[in-house]
């Protein structure tokens, strides 16, 4: 059994794989060199795994592209897989998000999409339709662009229920349907905007990621534009977990796949000053569902280090003890096999790291 | 219809395409789209509108500033698509 860490940069996708229990890597690529890979997926639902790749080129758009061979080859369709209908009157500028859906709805993949919209692919990715009831949102007019732009980032189904799926968006905040996303509500109280006039509206906050407890399917945790916060009732609504961070501040969030309450993100200093805490190189880990945190730095940079870590570029895997990886805005991708205690570089000098997703394969 | 290096993986490997299409702009970019619709979508997004960072030359004029897709093509012209300066 072998280990793929995908890592998706600003000028391509490199592949990382391990075939000694994560401990050494080979990596090939840039495959898309020269286009922006902001997602990535690994989807180890069927019996022979399915690498998706969102990319964007500066000059000839957004697409996806699918490989079957753990990406010795890839494929592209000719019609665009993920394209807004000819009445929205806009077009796709990024897919910002891939995610596959629950073991019940095994060709069912999510992509969520800047501008702000869902799409679904029931043949495992290949093809995306718009999903129309959240395009069609009362609150979409009011929905903001954040500095990266204005997009549904984060897709979440529901491990045991296919009816129930929740989506964040910055701005915009989080929505979630109980019908199989026929219908959507936001999901947002509790959730401070300190960035408006009323600072606990019920939509329009920033939030920029949200990762689903493993062993309680109603527990979620969401990183915010300022503010860390828990949910125990599928995102309805929200409590304070920052009291033992750093910072409040930061992008990614990461749920143990395996391990109920443990959850690991890298807090940077604030808004306004974009820089990891005390200008080191630290991952935060709860084992309590944020009650308290601890700082992991064992075989990470020592000294100042100033590169983020973006809200896709953190990522956990699905072996035993579990993995964790991050990558940096300078290019550097680290690797953990014992769930965070230890760190070892996998590779440095890439391209600014996007988004990483690691499987067994 | 002339292709730069970037797109010539869509064409086949080809650098130059005859497309058969009379009148406009347009009417050239629809007719290479049914044989070559991948290449078609590097070129214009899903609405029909010129990708911003790329230009489209007929006869050397880049037709931004000559009509857009309504530019005229004349039976023999050369449409040239090519990158502009962008990215980091």
């Amino acid at each position: 059994m072998a280990t793929l860490l995908a890592i998706g940069t600003a000028k391509g996708l490199f592949l990382a794989t391990s075939t000694d229990d994560r401990r050494s890597w080979e990596i090939s690529g840039p495959h898309f060199p020269m286009t922006g890979v902001y997602a990535v997926a690994v989807d180890t639902r069927r019996s022979t795994p399915r690498l998706l790749a969102g990319m964007t080129s500066s000059h000839f758009g957004p697409s996806v592209a699918t490989s079957d061979d753990l990406g010795a080859s890839w494929d592209e369709p000719d019609q665009a897989p993920v394209a807004f209908p000819a009445d929205t009157g806009v077009s796709l500028g990024r897919v910002w998000q891939l995610m596959p859906a629950g073991p019940d709805e095994p060709d069912v993949v999510w992509a969520g999409t800047e501008p702000s919209a869902l799409f679904k692919s029931t043949d495992g990715g290949r093809s995306f339709e718009l999903v129309r009831s959240l395009w069609d949102h009362p609150h979409r007019p009011q929905w903001e662009a954040g500095f990266g732009g204005q997009a549904v980032h984060t897709v979440l189904p529901h491990p045991r229920d296919p009816a129930r799926l929740l989506v964040a968006m910055s701005t915009g905040g989080v929505y979630r349907s109980e019908d199989a996303g026929a219908t959507w509500a936001p999901g947002n109280t509790g959730i401070r905007a300190y960035f408006m006039p009323d600072e606990w509206p019920e939509f329009g906050q920033c939030v920029h990621k949200v990762a689903r407890d493993a062993g309680n399917p109603e527990r979620l945790y969401a990183q915010n534009h300022h503010g860390v916060y828990r949910s125990d009732d599928d995102g309805r609504t929200w409590s304070s977990i920052a009291d033992g961070l750093p910072s409040d501040f930061g992008f990614p969030m990461v749920a143990h796949p395996g391990r109920g309450g443990m959850v690991w993100t890298f807090p940077l200093v604030a808004d306004g000053e974009r820089f990891p805490t005390d200008h080191r190189c630290r991952v935060f880990r709860s084992a309590d569902a944020g009650g308290k945190w601890e700082p992991l730095s064992v075989g990470l940079p020592e000294g100042p280090f100033y590169p983020a870590v973006l809200r896709d570029a953190m990522c956990a895997d699905d072996a035993s003890p579990g993995g964790v990886y991050f990558g940096t805005r300078s290019g550097s991708v680290f690797a953990s096999r014992d769930e965070g205690d230890s760190w070892s570089v996998v590779a440095a000098h890439l391209p600014d790291v996007l988004c990483v997703r690691a499987a067994a394969v | 219809m002339l292709l730069p290096g970037p797109l010539r993986g869509e064409a086949g490997g080809a650098s130059r395409l005859n497309v058969t299409a009379a009148g406009t702009l347009r009417a050239v970019l629809d007719e290479m789209a049914v044989a070559h619709p991948r290449l078609a979508r590097r070129i214009r997004d899903e609405r029909g509108e010129l990708r911003r960072y790329v230009n489209v030359f007929v006869d050397g004029e880049d037709c931004r500033h000559s009509g857009g897709l309504a530019t005229p093509v004349r039976d023999g012209a050369e449409v040239q698509v090519l990158p502009s300066v962008a990215g980091g």
